[in-house]
C-alpha cells in the first residue's frame, strides 16, 4: 500500500519534471502577456514614463470612432478573402491534376511547394521588383502586347493587387500538397461504385471528391484565414500599408501603433481585437469541423 | 462523340499544360532574381529590360555582403534557429511522454494537456507588445535570449507529438518497462525512435519558422549584431533603395539559396513531413 503510493507520488513528480520547464515558457510568452495585454488596452502609455494612466474603455471608444479602424478592417478582410479564396481555388486545381498519373508529378509538387519555405521578406522584395512599373517582369511582359503596367505602389487598388498575389503565390503550393494527400486517402471503391452506377467524370467530383476532400478543403482555409490574418512581413516589406493605408491590415496596424507611434495602450485594444476575431474563426472551425464529420 | 481513349488523352494534355503553367508562375520569379542578381546596373535600368543577363556579372554579390554585415546575420541567424528547434524539439518530446505514459493523476494530466490546446488559441502576434514590455524591463533588447526564449515552447509541436504517441503500441512501452527501464530509457531508447516521423514534422516547422522569423526579431533587435537575415535583408533593401535591384537582389539570393540547396537534397522527406504535419494536426 505504501509502496504503491510511494511509486504514485514519483510517477506526479516525474510527470511534473516533465512539462515544467515547456508550461513554464508557455505561460510566461503566451498566457501572461495576452492577460497584459488586456490589461494595456485600459491604460494610456507610451512604454518609456513610470506610470500609466488609466482611461477605462477610451481605447476602445476611440478605435470604434476611427474611420481608419474601419477602413482597416475592411482591409483585412479584403486581404483575407481574397487571398484565401485564390489560393484555395488555384490549390485544388492543382491538386486535382497532380494526382493524375502524369509524368515528373513529383517534381513540379517539390516546385510549388517550396515558395512555402522561403521567407517572406526575401519574397517580398522580389515582388516588389517584379510589379516596379518601369522596370519590373510585369511591365516587360505586358510591353510585349503593348500595354502599360499599373503602379502597383501609388494606386490602392493595384498595391492590394500586388500583396493579394504574393500571398497566393507563397500560399498555393502548401495548399495543394494538403489537398492532394487529401485525395489520396479517399477510398477508391467510392469511385468504383460511382462509375458503376454511371455517374459521369463531373458528377463523380461533385458526389465522390468534393465530400470526401470536405474536412480537408475545411482546413486548408481555416489555416489559411489564420495565416493570412496574421501575415505581417510581406506587407511591411512591399507597401508599409501604404498608400494611404489602402494595403494597412490589423496586424500591421497593431505594430504601427505599438512600435512606431508607442501607443501601448490602442495596440493592446487592437490586440484584443485579433485575439477575439482569432478565436471566433477557431470556435466555428471546431463547430463545423464536428458538423462535417459527422456527416461522414 | 469521343471515345474513352481520347478523353483520357485530351484529360491529360491539359493536365500536362496546368502543370506546366504552376512551374512558369512558381519559377519565373525566382529565376527573375537569379537572373538579376548577375546584370549590370545598366542593363537592369534599361528598357526593354533584359530577361537573360546578357553580360553576367559577380559584382552584385560582394557588393550586397560588404553593404550590410551578411556574415554576422547568418550566424544570428543559425544560432537562433538551432537553439529554438532543439529546444522545441526537446520540451515537445518530455512534455508529450509524460502526457501519455506517465502514470500521474488524471486531472493533472488534463489540466496541462488542456493548457496545451488553449495556447494553440493564441496566436503570436497578439503577445509581441507585451512580451516586448517583458524583454525591455529585462534589459534583454538586443540579445538572443530575448529573439529566441519566446520561441523555445511549442504546444504545437506538443500536441502534434502527443496525438502521434497515443497511436504508437503502448505493449512496447509496457515490455520496456518490465525489462526494467526508466522513464528517461523508455522516452530516448523507445519512444523517440518510434515518434521520429512525428519529430521530423516539428523540427521542419520549427527550422522553416525561425528561420524566416521577421516581426519578433525586428522588434527585439536594433543593432547590426543581433539581427538575424530577414531583417539584413530588408535593412539592405532600405540603405540601397529601390536604386539598385542588382544588389538588393544578390542579397535575397543569400537568404533564399541555403532554403532552397537544403530542400532540393531531402525535397521528399520535407513535403512529406509538412503535409504530415497538416493532415494530423
Amino acid at each position: 500500500m505504501t509502496k504503491r503510493r510511494i511509486r504514485n507520488s514519483t510517477e506526479t513528480m516525474t510527470f511534473l519534471a516533465l512539462v515544467s520547464v515547456n508550461v513554464l515558457l508557455i505561460s510566461a510568452f503566451t498566457f501572461y502577456p495576452l492577460w497584459q495585454g488586456i490589461q494595456l488596452s485600459f491604460y494610456q502609455w507610451d512604454f518609456i514614463s513610470a506610470f500609466k494612466i488609466w482611461v477605462g474603455l477610451k481605447n476602445y471608444i476611440r478605435l470604434w470612432n476611427d474611420p481608419t479602424f474601419w477602413q482597416i478592417l475592411r482591409n483585412t478582410v479584403i486581404f483575407t478573402v481574397c487571398t484565401v479564396s485564390f489560393t484555395i481555388t488555384i490549390a485544388f486545381v492543382l491538386a486535382l491534376t497532380l494526382s493524375l498519373p502524369l509524368r515528373g508529378r513529383e517534381l513540379v509538387r517539390g516546385v510549388i511547394f517550396l515558395p512555402t519555405l522561403l521567407s517572406g521578406a526575401a519574397i517580398a522584395l522580389v515582388f516588389n521588383y517584379i510589379l516596379d512599373d518601369r522596370f519590373g517582369l510585369v511591365q516587360q511582359g505586358l510591353r510585349l502586347v503593348g500595354g502599360q503596367s499599373p503602379s502597383f505602389y501609388t494606386n490602392p487598388f493595384w498595391a492590394m493587387v500586388g500583396v493579394i498575389t504574393t500571398m497566393v503565390w507563397k500560399n498555393a503550393g502548401y495548399a495543394a500538397v494538403i489537398l492532394i494527400a487529401g485525395l489520396q486517402s479517399i477510398d477508391h471503391t467510392l469511385y468504383e461504385a460511382a462509375a458503376i452506377d454511371g455517374a459521369g467524370r463531373r458528377a463523380r467530383l461533385w458526389h465522390v471528391t468534393l465530400p470526401s476532400l470536405a474536412p480537408m478543403l475545411l482546413f486548408t482555409v481555416v489555416t489559411g484565414i489564420l495565416g493570412t490574418f496574421q501575415s505581417f512581413d510581406i506587407i511591411r516589406v512591399m507597401t508599409n500599408g501604404g498608400p494611404v493605408n489602402a494595403t494597412n491590415v490589423l496586424v500591421y496596424h497593431l505594430y504601427e501603433r505599438g512600435f512606431v507611434n508607442f501607443e501601448a495602450g490602442p495596440a493592446g485594444a487592437i490586440t484584443v481585437v485579433i485575439f477575439v476575431i482569432m478565436l471566433v474563426l477557431t470556435v466555428l472551425q471546431l463547430q463545423v469541423g464536428k458538423h462535417t464529420n459527422a456527416h461522414e | 462523340m469521343l471515345t474513352n481513349n481520347q478523353r483520357i488523352n485530351s484529360t491529360l494534355i491539359a493536365a500536362y499544360i496546368i502543370m506546366g503553367i504552376a512551374c512558369i508562375c512558381i519559377g519565373a520569379p525566382l529565376l527573375w532574381m537569379v537572373f538579376a542578381s548577375f546584370k549590370h546596373t545598366d542593363e537592369i535600368y534599361r528598357i526593354p529590360a533584359t530577361f537573360w543577363p546578357e553580360r553576367p556579372t559577380f559584382e552584385n554579390y560582394p557588393a550586397a555582403w560588404n553593404a550590410v554585415p551578411f556574415d554576422r546575420y547568418f550566424l544570428n541567424s543559425v544560432i537562433t534557429t538551432c537553439i529554438a528547434t532543439t529546444s522545441k524539439l526537446v520540451l515537445a518530446t518530455m512534455c508529450a511522454y509524460a502526457l501519455v505514459y506517465t502514470k500521474a493523476p488524471k486531472w493533472l494530466k488534463d489540466g496541462v494537456f488542456l493548457l496545451i490546446i488553449a495556447a494553440l488559441m493564441v496566436p503570436a502576434q497578439v503577445v509581441i507588445v507585451p512580451n516586448y514590455i517583458t524583454m525591455a524591463s529585462l534589459q534583454w533588447i538586443d540579445t538572443y535570449q530575448a529573439i529566441v526564449l519566446p520561441n523555445c515552447a511549442t504546444a504545437f509541436g506538443t500536441f502534434l507529438l502527443r496525438q502521434y504517441c497515443m497511436n504508437l503500441p503502448y505493449e512496447v512501452i509496457e515490455a520496456a518497462e518490465m525489462d526494467g527501464a526508466n522513464h528517461l530509457q523508455r522516452m530516448w531508447l523507445v519512444v523517440v525512435p518510434m515518434a521520429q516521423p512525428a519529430l521530423v514534422t516539428v523540427g521542419l516547422f520549427a527550422v522553416v519558422s525561425e528561420w524566416n522569423d521577421f516581426l519578433w526579431p525586428m522588434i527585439v533587435t536594433n543593432t547590426n549584431e543581433m539581427r538575424t537575415l530577414p531583417i539584413g535583408l530588408f535593412r539592405l533593401f532600405q540603405t540601397e533603395g529601390l536604386q539598385n535591384w542588382g544588389v538588393i537582389m544578390a542579397g535575397t539570393v543569400f537568404v533564399v539559396a541555403p532554403v532552397i540547396a537544403v530542400f532540393v537534397r531531402m525535397q521528399k522527406s520535407i513535403v512529406a513531413g509538412i503535409a504530415a504535419g497538416a493532415v494530423r494536426g
